[in-house]
């Protein structure tokens, strides 16, 4: 392969990844476990990325009367969970909330969670001000989203 | 999550009195200081028989008496006859509890006809919010069948010492609380000895391979 090539295939990679890279801030793959019987609580998951520093400070959806961000921790093999002020997302670093970690607690369901159904959630940012987004419900206790959740 | 079976198998008993004993016994106390966190550290090895007939198997379980997801009394002695994978928890934990729940549930679906001799039990440590009703529907909700159990404050607390499980109420704004409770999956043998356990690292996949062991 000439010199010239390769500078072109690296000059593709590099051209690429910045179309990778969103323009604003966007949060992808929503998704919470459906709740089993009368649970009153629920998490959802999810991943934002922006390419310039943001703050995620606050969160609802009609689904519960409140919702909170919230940090998990294992100290040993005792687990914590813990109400948080806001949620940093720095420029061009994708920050995912996933089981066992940083999620969006949703306190007082008004409804059980269904495998299969889906429901919005609005995220409120510093900067890019509130974004709604749709949550895809999977298996209580999934520990990630399906295909579905992906499109959203 | 990967998930990491561990089990202890301490040296060959030996007369009180001898150094290797007060080492057990110093380790025991520990335990009881320390918590499941320590315990865990501590069980490493892996081997076909888990801890039965060890002073560690000894040390985990104990008698207790509370109530099922149908308002029947159960006892320590009503696990007997059959293995027993025991989680403490509550049902207003939104993520580490149906975490461990489905992954007992799919472990034992791997286990096919062995399933049957595997009995899945969910002891809450908020019996306060979690009455018989609500766990009857909380378990229903996970392809396997779930033992719920819940009692008094008293009977929880008893319970959960037997098996070294630490919990405590964490007051949140508004009046609502979570619980910080130890999130380890006990399996515990036939005759209800303390065999092995598992924690949040612990996959499907290793729980089903250690109980195909297990149960033989």
């Amino acid at each position: 392969m000439s010199i010239k090539l390769i500078a072109l295939a690296a000059s593709l990679a590099i051209a690429s990844a910045a179309l990778a890279q969103p323009t604003q801030l966007e949060v992808n793959n929503a998704w919470a476990g459906a709740t089993p019987g009368k649970a009153e609580n629920g998490a959802a998951y999810l991943t934002i990325q922006s390419p310039t520093a943001d703050r995620l400070v606050s969160v609802s959806s009609p689904v519960a009367k409140k919702a909170e961000l919230h940090s998990m921790s294992m100290q040993g093999a005792v687990m914590k969970m813990r109400p948080i002020d806001g949620l940093d997302v720095p420029a061009g670093q994708p920050v995912a909330l996933k089981p066992g970690g940083e999620h969006i607690m949703l306190m007082g369901l008004n409804q059980q969670l269904h495998e299969g159904q889906s429901f919005p959630l609005t995220l409120d940012f510093e900067k890019a001000g509130p974004r709604t987004v749709t949550v895809t419900v999977e298996k209580a206790g999934a520990k990630g989203p399906g295909p579905a959740a992906a499109h959203h | 999550m990967a998930r990491t079976s561990s089990t202890s198998h301490p040296p060959n008993p030996s007369p009180s009195g001898s150094p290797r004993f007060l080492l057990i016994a110093a380790i025991l106390a520990g335990l009881v200081v320390l918590g499941t966190g320590a315990f865990l550290a501590l069980s490493s090895r892996d081997t076909a028989r888990g801890v039965a007939g060890t002073a560690l198997s000894n040390a985990i379980g104990g008698p207790f008496q509370l109530v099922d997801q149908n308002g029947k009394t159960v006892t320590d002695a009503d696990l007997k006859g059959k293995w027993s994978l025991i989680y403490f928890g509550y049902t207003h934990c939104p993520d580490a509890c149906p975490t461990a729940l489905n992954d007992i549930s799919i472990a034992l679906s791997d286990l096919g006809p062995k399933r049957d001799a595997v009995r899945p039990v969910f002891i809450t440590v908020d019996p306060e919010r979690d009455t018989p009703e609500t766990l009857k529907a909380y378990v229903a909700s996970f392809d396997a069948p779930i033992l719920a159990l819940t009692g008094s404050a008293e009977e929880v607390a008893k319970a959960a010492k037997g098996y070294r499980v630490y919990y405590a109420k964490h007051p949140e704004a508004g009046g609502d609380y979570s619980m910080d409770h130890s999130s380890v999956i006990y399996v515990m043998d036939p005759e209800g000895r303390f065999t092995a356990s598992f924690t949040h690292e612990s996959a499907p996949e290793q729980i089903s391979e250690r109980l195909k062991k297990l149960i033989g």
